[in-house]
C-alpha cells in the first residue's frame, strides 16, 4: 500500500431490514451520495441471512476489485466488534486491505466534528428508548447533539448509535460537489421504533 | 509522558487513527500527558523525555515494520518500560532474537493466563480481541504470561518491566494498558 486513493463505494442492499451487517434505511439513496462525492458506486444485492450476507459483500468487493483495482476497504466501524472482525476475515481472505479509521474514536469530539464542520446528517431511523417521533428526518446539530449526550448519560445509548439505537444519512459533506435536497419522505413510527423513508430527492448546486 | 510509537507502513496512514489514537487516547484519559512518533522518526531521541514507550499494532495486511528490524534494536538496551502490542510484541521479540512465523486470529477469543502478573485481568480466562496474521516466538529472558489455543498472547521481561501483549487491549482490555501506567510510567 503507498498511497491511499478513493476508488469507489461499495453499497450492499438487503432484504432483510433487520440485517446483522447492514445499515438499511434509506440505502437506495447512497447513489446520490456517490454522484455526489463524483465517485463510481458498486451495487449488489442480499437476502440479509446471518453470515451469508457476508458473502454478498464479498461478490461486491470483487467487482470493485476487477473494475476499479481497489487495494483496500475503508469501513465506518466504530465500536462493534461483530463487524469489524468479519469484514476483516473477509478482506484477509481477499487479500484486500482493512482500515477501519473510526475505530474506538472520541464519539462526542467526533459528532461535534461533523456539527462544526457542515455535514447534513439526518436521522434516517429509531431503534430504541428514549428516541420519539420528532427525531425521524432531524438533523444533527448542536441541540441535537446537547439531547444525545443526555441520552447517552441517562439511557446509555452510544453516542452515535453504534449500537443500532438510531441511523443516519448524509445529505451534504464537506466533500460533496452538490447536496442532497430531500424532496419528500414519509414517517413511520410505533414503539420507540421509526423510519424516516426518502421517497424522493435530487441533487442541487452549494 | 508516554511515548507511543506507530508501527504502519507509514506515517500519516489510514492506520494511525485505528492503531495509534486509541491508545493514546486512554493514556491520555489517566491524566498523563501522550507523544505519538511514526517509529522511523529517530524514537530514542524522544525517548529522554518520556517515562515509558508503548508501541502500537498496524493493519492485519501491514508487514513493513518487520522488514527494519534495526529500527526496534534499541528496545534491547533502553531502561524505559515497554508494552508492545500486537506488531509492537513482535517488535519486541525480535529485538531480543526472538522470530516471528505466520499465526492468523480474528475477532474476540479466550485468552489463558498461565503466570500471574498484575497486568493481567484477574481471571484465569478472559476474552480479548485478535487482529494479527503474525505471532512470535518467546525471546530468551522472557515469560509467557497468556496464552491463546494457537500461540502465546502475553509475554513478559523476567527482569525488566517489559512487556509484549498480542491482542489488541485497546478493545474491552483497556485496563492492561492504564496497569502499565500506574505501574510502571509514574
Amino acid at each position: 500500500m503507498e498511497r491511499e486513493e478513493l476508488a469507489c463505494l461499495i453499497t450492499v442492499y438487503s432484504e432483510n431490514e433487520e440485517s446483522y451487517l447492514f445499515h438499511t434505511p434509506n440505502v437506495r439513496l447512497v447513489r446520490f451520495q456517490a454522484e455526489a462525492m463524483e465517485v463510481p458506486l458498486v451495487e449488489t444485492g442480499t437476502a440479509g441471512r446471518k453470515e451469508e450476507e457476508l458473502y454478498d459483500l464479498g461478490r461486491a468487493l470483487d467487482i470493485a476489485r476487477v473494475q476499479y483495482g481497489i487495494e483496500g476497504v475503508v469501513t465506518g466501524a466504530i465500536l462493534s466488534v461483530y463487524q469489524a472482525a468479519r469484514i476483516q476475515r473477509l478482506c484477509q481472505e481477499l487479500s484486500l486491505w482493512c482500515f477501519n479509521p473510526l475505530w474506538h474514536t472520541d464519539q462526542e469530539a467526533y459528532l461535534q466534528a461533523l456539527c462544526d464542520q457542515g455535514y447534513d446528517v439526518l436521522v434516517s431511523g429509531v431503534f430504541s428508548a428514549p428516541f420519539d417521533e420528532s427525531w425521524l428526518g432531524r438533523k444533527i446539530d448542536a441541540r441535537a447533539l446537547a439531547e444525545l449526550k443526555q441520552y447517552a448519560a441517562q439511557y446509555r445509548i452510544t453516542l452515535t448509535g453504534e449500537g443500532g439505537e438510531y441511523e443516519t444519512f448524509v445529505a451534504d459533506a464537506p466533500f460533496f460537489a452538490r447536496r442532497i435536497e430531500v424532496v419528500s419522505a414519509t414517517k413511520e413510527y410505533t414503539n420507540y421504533r421509526g423510519v424516516y423513508r426518502i421517497t424522493d430527492a435530487r441533487l442541487v448546486e452549494k | 509522558m508516554i511515548l507511543v510509537l506507530d508501527l504502519c507502513y507509514r506515517e500519516h496512514s489510514l492506520g494511525y487513527e485505528e492503531f495509534v489514537m486509541p491508545i493514546a487516547r486512554i493514556i491520555e484519559g489517566q491524566g498523563t500527558v501522550v507523544s505519538t512518533l511514526h517509529y522511523r522518526r529517530n524514537p530514542e531521541k524522544a525517548m529522554t523525555r518520556c517515562d515509558g514507550v508503548v508501541l502500537c499494532g498496524t493493519p492485519l495486511q501491514d508487514h513493513a515494520f518487520l522488514q527494519c528490524p534495526d529500527a526496534f534494536s534499541w528496545l534491547a538496551d533502553t531502561d524505559l518500560p515497554l508494552l508492545g502490542i500486537c506488531a509492537g510484541m513482535q517488535a519486541i521479540s525480535l529485538a531480543f532474537h526472538g522470530e516471528v512465523f505466520p499465526a492468523l486470529e480474528i475477532g474476540m477469543m479466550d485468552i489463558r493466563a498461565i503466570a500471574s502478573d498484575p497486568l493481567l485481568p484477574d481471571q484465569a480466562t478472559f476474552p480479548a480481541y485478535e487482529l494479527h496474521g503474525n505471532a512470535c516466538t518467546v525471546p530468551l529472558g522472557f515469560a509467557v504470561l497468556a496464552e491463546s489455543d494457537r500461540c502465546v498472547q502475553v509475554i513478559r521481561h523476567r527482569d525488566r518491566p517489559i512487556y509484549g501483549v498480542l491482542f489488541h487491549p485497546e478493545v474491552r482490555n483497556e485496563g492492561i494498558v492504564e496497569r502499565f501506567l500506574s505501574l510502571f510510567c509514574q
